[in-house]
């Protein structure tokens, strides 16, 4: 399944497909969306400049962030080191903040497979990941990937080892995973640049693995 | 829906494999439209604001049911639950979000036209 959107062709800066237009008719939701803005502008809660540069912050955030922080862990021992340790405060280090919630980074090994669920609503990584994709929030990657990892693992394309162990781990709203990716063999002589390309959305989410080049 | 002994309610997902929609991983995946990146924007900053919290968000969400949870849009779900956090707050009333509504829709029949208008 064409699941990852790592190559940009044709997709927005948050990298997804655009969306059909929706300006055929005006929903009852849309409506309401725009009244409940102009009420929490008027009432003071919100400027309109400040919904406006809150969605330019969404627009910039897409994997590359999250791309960044595992190529700096797969290149600087110290650092990955101190993401594992506090995953908040490694990713702020590098520019990243993650707010108030708590980043946990798990690590990918020759022996260990981890991938990241919220079963209770779509809890995600957002400031390193952007925003979530539809079939993370769907019933169906909720409910079934803490009971059988593996078969929806396989939806993906990763059929794993039978050695390996798969660790699932369930995100909280207050609580996120992020997962680092095995560096690919052969990528000795690439710089931090160079291996940040091969860290995929989908890699960090534990439901893919790094390209190998 | 049959009662559960297990005491979980229908958000509570993990590992429930009888639901017949725990079928194949969708393969949606898609930009948002600029009302959805509103409402995300709106939320975020409420929170950021103290007038709201993500258990706020939560709990509207959840008591919406299952229902909504099928029939209705992540976002469309997301304003409803702004919606309602803001009216408890007391940040506006029922009756200025009627009168707001119905101004904004005869303002135009597209969400361009109705925004538009009122920027």
């Amino acid at each position: 399944m064409p699941h990852d959107h790592h190559d940009h062709a044709g997709l927005s800066p948050s990298g997804h497909p655009y969306r059909e237009d929706q300006d055929n008719s005006l929903s009852y939701w849309q409506a309401m969306e725009i009244a409940v803005r102009e009420l929490m502008i008027e009432k003071g809660i919100v400027t309109a400049e400040e919904v406006a540069a809150q969605i330019d912050a969404m627009d910039a955030r897409d994997p590359s962030q999250g791309a960044a922080v595992v190529a700096r862990a797969w290149t600087d021992p110290a650092f990955r080191e101190r993401l594992l340790a506090d995953g908040s405060a490694a990713s702020a280090e590098m520019g990243f903040d993650v707010g108030p919630m708590k980043l946990i980074a798990v690590e990918n090994t020759a022996d260990v497979h981890n991938v990241v669920v919220c079963t209770l609503c779509s809890c995600y990584p957002r400031n390193l990941l952007g925003l979530p994709p539809d079939w993370y929030k769907s019933r169906a990657y909720r409910s079934r990937t803490v009971r059988e990892p593996r078969k929806v693992l396989a939806e993906f394309g990763l059929t794993l080892p039978e050695n390996v162990t798969v660790r699932v781990h369930d995100s909280t709203a207050d609580m996120r995973y992020i997962v680092i990716p095995a560096r690919p063999d052969g990528t000795d002589g690439l710089d931090e640049a160079a291996l940040a390309e091969l860290v995929t959305r989908d890699s960090m989410i534990g439901v893919g693995v790094a390209k190998t080049g | 829906m049959t009662p559960d002994a297990t005491g979980k309610r229908w958000h509570d997902m993990g590992g429930d494999l009888a639901h017949p929609l725990a079928g194949p991983i969708p393969d949606g995946d898609h930009d948002f439209a600029l009302w959805e990146k509103r409402v995300d924007a709106l939320v975020i900053l409420a929170g950021l604001k103290g007038v709201f919290t993500v258990d706020g968000l939560r709990r509207v969400l959840e008591d919406m049911g299952e229902d909504a949870f099928e029939t209705m849009t992540y976002y469309e779900r997301w304003v409803a639950s702004l919606n309602q956090n803001m009216l408890e707050q007391g940040v506006y009333s029922v009756a200025d979000l009627g009168a707001r509504m119905a101004e904004v829709q005869a303002r135009g029949t597209t969400y361009a036209d109705a925004t538009d208008a009122g920027a």
